[in-house]
């Protein structure tokens, strides 16, 4: 039955389909590797068995639209999206114990579509870091080697996945929280086109860089994912779904795919591991094999995506995170003292150190009097990012970049130096920036610098808004030219 | 909530126990069970090409008989009723009913409790009734405005902001009387705080209680240009807007139960000054009578504090209607900065045509272009104009008998709605019996024709409205009360004689040319009538028999 916990998850599916497997037996596996969990990657999980836990209110009408396509596939869901009934806590102390009244649009879509929930995957707090070293409830530990981090905002999710237990898992990114510890963990990793994913339930930290997408196996799986998790839905007016819905890839060539290399997000950019530089280089040299056009080009703002971040995230998060007041749910310390105190002393003891960081940064960047100096301007800059790409997508099909500039640092190395942790994001946040679709596949393992055992490395594919089909099908041929090994050392046989 | 089953049952039982010729004119109607409607909707009608469909949402029904509700108000639909006469009004940004009076916190769902993760969406009928207020006050309104988010910490504020519109709202411009407006915008409401304890403010109380079910209802938000000059201006500026609002039928408008709110921004400047003055804001004047007295409590502190060479400062006050007196607010309650940004969760709001049209054309007649109607093609006075227009229930009174006039000049018939009618109805408040516009006209009409006196007129219109008499035509009271005047001109001329004959001394100054002295012998007419003679032809008959003319 190991050998359950190696499949992706279309290969279980096909297996159920022919009688091979059955759901239950394809859950129980991976509720119980959940269960013995020693990854840190999981908040809650289900109980293995039929009906252990109730899944999330279906119905028929629903079950039968959706197709029933996942057949019962487990699903590890990062703790960011609303279960209904089920502890959701975002990775903060302020959310222990709260149990929503509703459940995610993503997480019910996809239950619709025959998925059971396995678990709730740990996080940075509010997916503020790139670590999951900023979780209420402990850090993850990254399978590929347990003194390092998983990466973040969606570490659990992704140290599951690769640490196998979990088939697949949704996360949430918003400057690189899923590409990010999809590269440090050696799996593949997509944030679709802003609007594609119904941010309903999912809980805001930058409402308008927020996208859910799938952390999986490979870029089938990710694919298959997606298809039953996108659509408009009409709770979140920002959401449009993907025009003609989601194809499985099936592309094992790149031809007259011409595809451009953004010299300040590689070469250019300031430290970039060697070893990263050097998978990142013989993956173009493997793009150029499969019969595509690799080219240099520029992004001229691209290199001030990280500065407008920082302004505008923290900004969208001071206000989003002012619900968290101890007056409806949650945390509230000290009920008697009067409003103002039990305000600062709800929020002084619910929330960790880089949260209240974010909340300050953006609280004075909208200030009167310094909105225009940092909100205004980060909005122009992210105009120009936009434009940026808009540009470049004139010549080219897809941008490739690393999508990390580093392997998998240990833990602790970055988390008293606030700016070296946001640099993980570098590479990552114009994308964000701009909305667009961007896909990390692992792409080889390199050591770190200063030496050490290989560790994965990602690499970044970015297309134009909305082409999640053709970005799918061009991450599926490399993936299969590139035939890296998932499994981390301590799982293989 | 129902189970799925149960509620499918639910709703074709309560099809089946419609009445037949019910059934028979709906035909087929399928029932679509789904789980749950973003806005929270209990159903929708949803005839898909000739085939009626009614989808029922399971979460908002707890039982049988709400499904039976929702089924039978979703083929109300079928018959042309359209939401405003079915639908129960919602929310700003969640499908939670509007309610006054209803038990705390029983209209609230996740999405104005503020829950983690939830996300506003814009209520098209709020919006679509916030455009008829703008195109009502000559706004311009806006392709395409913006929510923003306004940042405040406050129990009553649950997500930590207030979603509201700043630097591009709803509609701008525009007039409402003579008085200029600035903006139109949308936004909405905060919960509702009962302070428990001997201050009444959240400092100091022991403990503050909140409802959320007001929480989130839609607010439009009128600004004017400085242009009212004085507390009663305010005043009646203020009821105009009220009426408007009413007539258009999109809110009750009412003060007492806060469902119109009014903020006065008070400023004096010397006479010749072209600056206005330093301004203050006062809240909570939840009557049009509070209204004109703090304004005027307010201009009278503000003139004080200048005449004593004092300065104005930019405050905000609190009227306390019990003492009439002016409380600043903390300035910790108030001085905010409020940090707006453009709410991310929202699409800009772009008005389609469609929906403009619909606006325009639900535009019923309103106050002030009924109140210039009447001056200009009535060529009624402006007292009465006025009156007419400004208050909705007289002159839509006014419209009806005008329209079985027949002959009856409308400006008889305005002085007899805006003076007697209104008159009446004062006197017997709400007991009194409903008055037939044909009936006043009727009235009108045998005092036009001299066939009854202006007195026994207003006689005749007190015995129709007055709850306590039989209820009768006008004809029939004029016959029962004897109010016919005295038409025989001999009969009159002789009793005019008699009386001249009763008062000599008046008849001699009258003759001596003093007119004044006409009284004694004109109340000796009336006494001898019993008031049924025309009092124009008495004084005609006096003068004629005194040899005056
Ligand atoms: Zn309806
Ligand atoms: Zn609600």
């Amino acid at each position: 039955m190991d050998d359950v916990l190696e499949l992706t998850v279309a290969e279980a599916l096909r297996r159920i389909e022919d009688g091979e497997l059955t759901a239950g037996e394809y859950f129980d596996a991976y509720a119980e590797a959940a269960g013995g969990d020693e990854l840190g990657a999981y908040l809650w999980t289900a109980n293995p068995g039929p009906t252990a836990t109730p899944p999330p209110p279906e119905s028929e009408t629903r079950r039968r639209r959706a197709g029933d396509s996942l057949r019962g596939a487990p699903l590890a869901v990062k703790d960011i999206f609303c279960t209904e009934g089920i502890e959701t806590t975002a990775g903060s102390r302020i959310l222990e114990g709260y149990r929503p009244p509703y459940t995610a649009t993503a997480v019910r879509k996809l239950a619709d579509a025959g998925a059971r929930l396995l678990g709730k995957t740990n996080m940075d707090e509010f997916a503020m870091g790139s670590s999951t070293e900023n979780s209420g409830y402990g850090p993850v530990l990254n399978p590929w080697d347990r003194e390092r981090v998983p990466g973040g905002s969606s570490g659990g999710s992704a140290a599951a996945v690769a640490g196998r237990v979990a088939p697949w898992a949704i996360g949430t990114d918003t400057g690189g929280s899923i590409r990010q510890p999809a590269s440090l963990c050696g799996i593949v990793g997509l944030k679709p086109t802003y609007g594609a994913v119904s941010h309903y339930g999912m809980i805001a930290f930058a409402s308008s860089l927020d996208q859910c997408g799938p952390l999986t196996r490979d870029v089938t799986d990710a694919a298959l994912l997606l298809r039953a998790a996108e659509g408009r839905d009409a709770c979140d007016s920002t959401s449009v779904g993907i025009d003609g819905g989601v194809e499985l890839p099936s592309r094992e060539d790149l031809d007259g795919l011409r595809f451009g290399v953004p010299r300040e997000l590689s070469a250019e950019a300031e430290g970039i591991e060697a070893g990263v530089s050097e998978i990142f280089e013989r993956t173009l040299g493997k793009i150029r094999e499969l019969g595509g056009e690799v080219d240099e080009c520029e992004l001229p703002h691209a290199a001030h995506g990280l500065s407008a971040y920082y302004v505008l995230a923290p900004a969208e998060a001071s206000a989003n995170l002012a619900r968290y007041d101890g007056v409806r749910y949650g945390l509230r310390a000290d009920a008697d003292a009067d409003l103002i105190a039990m305000y600062e002393r709800t929020r002084a003891a619910g929330f960790g150190a880089e949260v209240k960081r974010r909340i300050m940064l953006g609280t004075y960047a909208l200030s009167s009097g310094y909105y225009e100096a940092y909100y205004g301007r980060a909005q122009r800059v992210r105009t120009k990012i936009a434009d940026d790409f808009r540009a470049a997508f004139e010549r080219f099909d897809y941008l490739v970049t690393p999508t990390s500039p580093t392997v998998a640092f240990k833990i602790g190395e970055r988390t008293a130096d606030p700016l070296a942790m946001y640099m993980s994001d570098f590479c990552t946040v114009p994308m964000s920036l701009a909305g667009i679709p961007a896909i990390s596949i692992p792409a080889g393992l390199a050591e770190p610098d200063g030496g050490g055992a290989g560790l994965p490395v990602g690499f970044q594919i970015a297309a134009p808004a909305f082409d999640e089909s053709g970005l799918l099908d061009a991450a599926h041929a490399l993936e299969r030219a590139i035939d890296f090994d998932t499994r981390p050392p301590g799982v293989r046989p | 909530m129902i189970s799925e089953e149960e509620c499918r049952e639910a709703a074709e039982l309560a099809l089946d126990q419609l009445p037949l010729w019910v059934r028979e004119k709906i035909g087929n109607v399928a029932v679509i069970v789904e789980d749950s409607h973003p806005r929270h909707l209990m159903g929708i009608y949803d005839p898909v090409g000739g085939v009626q469909r009614i989808v029922i949402f399971r979460d908002t029904h707890p039982n049988a008989a709400e499904v039976r509700k929702t089924v039978l108000h979703e083929i109300g639909h079928y018959f042309g009723m359209g939401e405003e006469q079915l639908q129960a009004r919602t929310k700003m940004f969640c499908g939670c009913e509007l309610s006054f009076g209803d038990r705390p916190n029983t209209h609230t769902c996740p999405v104005c409790l503020a829950h983690p993760g939830v996300l506003p969406v814009i209520n098209e009928q709020a919006v679509r009734y916030a455009l008829q207020i703008a195109l009502a006050l000559e706004s311009e309104v806006a392709p395409r405005s913006i929510f923003h988010r306004k940042n405040y910490f406050y129990p009553d504020n649950p997500k930590g902001y207030q979603i509201s519109q700043y630097d591009i709202p709803l509609a701008r411009g525009g007039w409402l009387g003579d008085v200029r407006i600035h903006r139109v915008h949308l936004e909405e409401d905060a919960a509702k705080l009962t302070h428990v304890g001997e201050s009444g403010r959240i400092h100091g109380s022991a403990t503050s209680l909140v409802d959320f079910n007001r929480g989130g209802t839609p607010l439009v938000e009128i600004v004017t240009e400085p242009d009212l000059r004085d507390p009663a201006e305010a005043r009646e500026w203020a009821q105009l807007l009220r009426t408007t609002v009413k007539q258009l039928g999109v809110s009750d408008v009412n003060m007492e139960e806060g469902s119109l709110r009014c903020d006065a921004n008070v400023s004096v400047r010397r006479a010749g000054a072209e600056q206005l003055g330093t301004k203050t804001e006062l809240k909570n004047m939840n009557s049009f009578r509070f209204l004109e007295r703090g304004i005027a409590a307010e201009l009278e502190r503000q003139t004080a504090l200048l005449e004593a060479g004092g300065q104005v400062e930019q405050e905000t006050f609190h009227f306390d209607p019990r003492t009439a007196s002016l409380t600043p607010l903390r300035s910790k309650e108030y001085a905010h900065d409020y940090r707006y940004f453009p709410e991310p969760d929202l699409v800009p709001l772009a008005p389609t045509e469609e929906m403009l049209r619909h606006a325009r054309e639900a535009l019923p007649e309103l106050p002030a272009e009924r109140r210039e109607r009447y001056e200009a093609e009535l060529g009624l006075p402006e007292v009465t104009a006025r009156q007419l227009a400004f208050d909705a229930q007289l002159g839509d009174f006014f419209e009806r008998a005008l329209a079985v006039a027949d002959g009856v000049e409308p400006g008889v018939l305005a002085n007899w709605v805006a003076g007697e009618l209104s008159a009446a109805q004062r006197h017997f408040g709400p007991d009194g019996r409903e008055v037939d516009p044909a009936h006043l006209v009727a009235v009108a009409r045998m005092v036009v024709e001299k066939r009854i006196t202006h007195a026994s007129g207003r006689e005749v219109l007190h015995t129709l409205i007055d709850p306590g008499s039989s209820v009768g035509d006008p004809e029939e009271i004029v016959k029962a009360r004897q109010l016919a005047a005295v038409s025989d001109a001999s009969e009159l001329e002789a009793i005019v004689e008699r009386a001249i004959e009763a008062e000599p001394a008046a008849a001699e100054k009258v003759k001596a040319g003093n007119p004044k002295a006409i009284g004694p012998i004109v109340g000796a007419v009336m006494r001898e009538t019993n008031g049924r003679a025309d009092g124009g032809e008495v004084m005609r008959l006096i003068r004629e028999q005194l040899g005056l003319d």
